[in-house]
């Protein structure tokens, strides 16, 4: 069952085209990553899904409720969390939480219960008391995450939700993240442009670029796209026919000595197809990345597009800090 | 269905009014700070001048204390206000924003938030009140409401204009030629009668300030050119103009 689907959901600002006549279906429960480098419209997209954009034309529903003529119950329907850090750095934790409880609505009765359990979630229990303001920026990023899920939301945006963070800090939040929609059974809508995280986490990635999605596929299956898995092996005296016959073998070439071998799943098959060979004197393999696959596409690297890293989400807080003290 | 909805908004003003005060009783140092200014006209420059003049029989400390109170009012709500231009470059609002309440529940949420942190300041300064032997103290109640009621203009303006800055930019040019001639044309600091150039009287009865200093002044003093009524009506109306400006331009901010 689709939770979210658009058709031709299209924004211009002026001349520029954000989102091109966008048709997507997203399905309950799955985690859907929204792939391309900045501009390409990401963020335009979960805008005009959460009602904070409006579209020039085209029409989205969320759960059933029309983005443009029920925006209301599409906001409660919906939780976010912003690229840019919201937090009320006066507020501790659980305010921040109290405060997000109140504006949705969540009665009085449920909610310290709730707000206890998301924080325990998050594992900010023992920190909940403190002024965000005191947070790192890992910490402040779970928090919103619990924020977001408080409302039981059916879907969940994420708006580049590492963006900032060092390699470690974004593997634990993506560890949360994936938890999360477990746990809540929320379907979750994510946009990054960090590719190899994505495909740990996505169920399946749209690749948008010019405001369009120019594929739209599980990450297993964009990769197997670019003819699977290479392995280079190594070895005396090849036995080609052998490993032809293979099921999983796509192709096989030899290049100086050297067997080139198109596969499909070669983490699984690998040790299969090394028993049928003798004598190996080296093996090497190469698992194309969604950043193959978006190379392909499009012709370029998402990183060319500098990333707008780290320095407006310092800024803010360095700047929210000057204006505490 | 229509209770529930009215419900939901009531909680949302709530949640925002509830902010805004956790706000104000952390931010410790900026309550002190708001407090000792007026403090400073009151006695460095209020017994400054006091020494050499008198105004309608009462010492110039006591009648510059009703004019200082409505500019507590006047800088403490303007630049609250003004504080959305801060939350929206933080992104600290987006968050209220998107939350399924309306932009005018938010909006009376704020302005409901600066009056009480602008209140909170004022009847601190009434603290103060006996050292100020001119003030009848039986007034303060109907000052009170008085200044309340310029605090719901204030803030809204404030709120106002800062829904149409982008930048902060803009705050320097609105404490020059806002703030500080809606003060000084107030009669906060001298008495508008007939000994006051044309100009400046002309100019004076056209500030919806004057008639808040004059009824307090009426209240505590029991020195006024207007009727209180008159006072309440014209400072009600410019608060119901002012919520009403504050409320349109705020929902269409960006």
């Amino acid at each position: 069952m689709s939770i979210i689907t658009t058709k031709g959901l299209t924004k211009t600002y002026g001349k520029i085209e954000a989102v091109r006549s966008l048709d997507l279906n997203i399905e309950k429960g799955e985690i859907f990553g929204l792939l391309g480098p900045n501009g390409a419209g990401k963020t335009t997209t979960i805008g005009m899904l959460c009602t904070i954009v409006r579209p020039t034309s085209g029409s989205a529903s969320i759960a059933g409720c029309d983005v443009i003529k029920e925006p209301a119950q599409v906001r409660r329907k919906v939780g976010i969390v912003f690229q840019d850090p919201t937090l009320d750095t006066v507020l501790s934790g659980r305010e921040n939480l109290e405060l997000h409880a109140r504006l949705y609505g969540i009665p009085k009765a449920i909610r310290e219960q709730r707000i206890t359990e998301m924080l325990e979630l998050v594992d900010l229990r023992q920190r909940s008391d403190d002024l965000t303001r005191t947070y790192s920026g890992g910490m402040r990023r779970r928090l919103e995450l619990a924020r977001g899920l408080l409302h039981r939301p059916s879907v969940i945006f994420l708006d580049e939700p590492t963006l900032g963070l060092d390699p470690q800090t974004r593997a634990r939040i993506w560890e949360y993240i994936k938890k999360m929609a477990q746990v809540e059974q929320t379907t979750v809508v994510l946009t990054t442009h960090y590719m190899e995280e994505a495909e740990q986490v996505c169920d399946r990635v749209g690749i948008i670029d010019h405001g369009r999605i120019i594929e739209l596929d599980s990450p297993d299956a964009l990769k197997e796209s670019m003819g699977g898995d290479t392995v280079i092996i190594k070895v005396r005296e090849p036995r080609l026919e052998e490993i032809r016959s293979l099921p999983y073998i796509s192709k096989v070439i030899v290049i100086d000595g050297l067997i080139e071998i198109m596969m499909r799943n070669a983490n699984q098959h690998l040790p299969d197809l090394l028993s049928h060979i003798q004598n190996v004197e080296s093996v090497e393999i190469r698992i194309p990345t969604l950043s193959d696959v978006f190379i392909k596409l499009t012709g370029r690297d998402i990183r060319e597009d500098a990333p707008e890293d780290s320095g407006g989400w310092v800024d803010s807080v360095v700047r929210y800090r000057q204006r505490g003290s | 269905m229509n209770d529930r909805r009215v419900r939901r908004e009531l909680m949302g003003i709530y949640a925002v009014w509830w902010r805004e005060f956790k706000v104000f009783q952390r931010e410790k140092s900026r309550i002190v700070s708001s407090i000792v200014q007026p403090l400073m006209w009151l006695f460095l420059f209020g017994s400054g001048v006091g020494a050499s003049v008198s105004v309608s029989h009462v010492n110039y400390q006591d009648y510059i204390y009703p004019g200082i109170l409505a500019m507590l009012v006047l800088f403490g709500s303007v630049y609250f206000g003004l504080y959305i231009v801060w939350d929206r470059k933080l992104d600290v609002l987006k968050a209220i924003l998107v939350a399924p309440v309306s932009r005018l529940s938010v909006f009376m949420g704020k302005v409901l938030g600066g009056c009480t942190d602008v209140t909170m300041q004022i009847i601190i300064l009434f603290l103060f009140t006996f050292l100020f032997p001119s003030v009848n103290p039986w007034g303060i109640p109907q000052a009170l409401l008085l200044l309340f009621i310029t605090s719901i203009a204030l803030v809204s303006m404030g709120l106002a204009l800062g829904s149409l800055f982008e930048s902060l930019e803009g705050f320097q040019l609105i404490s020059s030629f806002l703030i500080f001639p809606l003060f000084f044309l107030s009669g906060a600091l001298f008495p508008v009668d007939e000994k006051l150039p044309f100009w400046l009287r002309g100019l004076v009865g056209l500030n919806p300030l004057t008639y808040a200093v004059d009824g307090v002044r009426g209240a505590l003093l029991n020195i006024h050119i207007f009727p209180f009524y008159v006072d309440f009506i014209v400072v009600t109306f410019f608060a119901v103009v002012m919520f009403l400006v504050g409320s349109v331009l705020f929902s269409r901010m960006k």
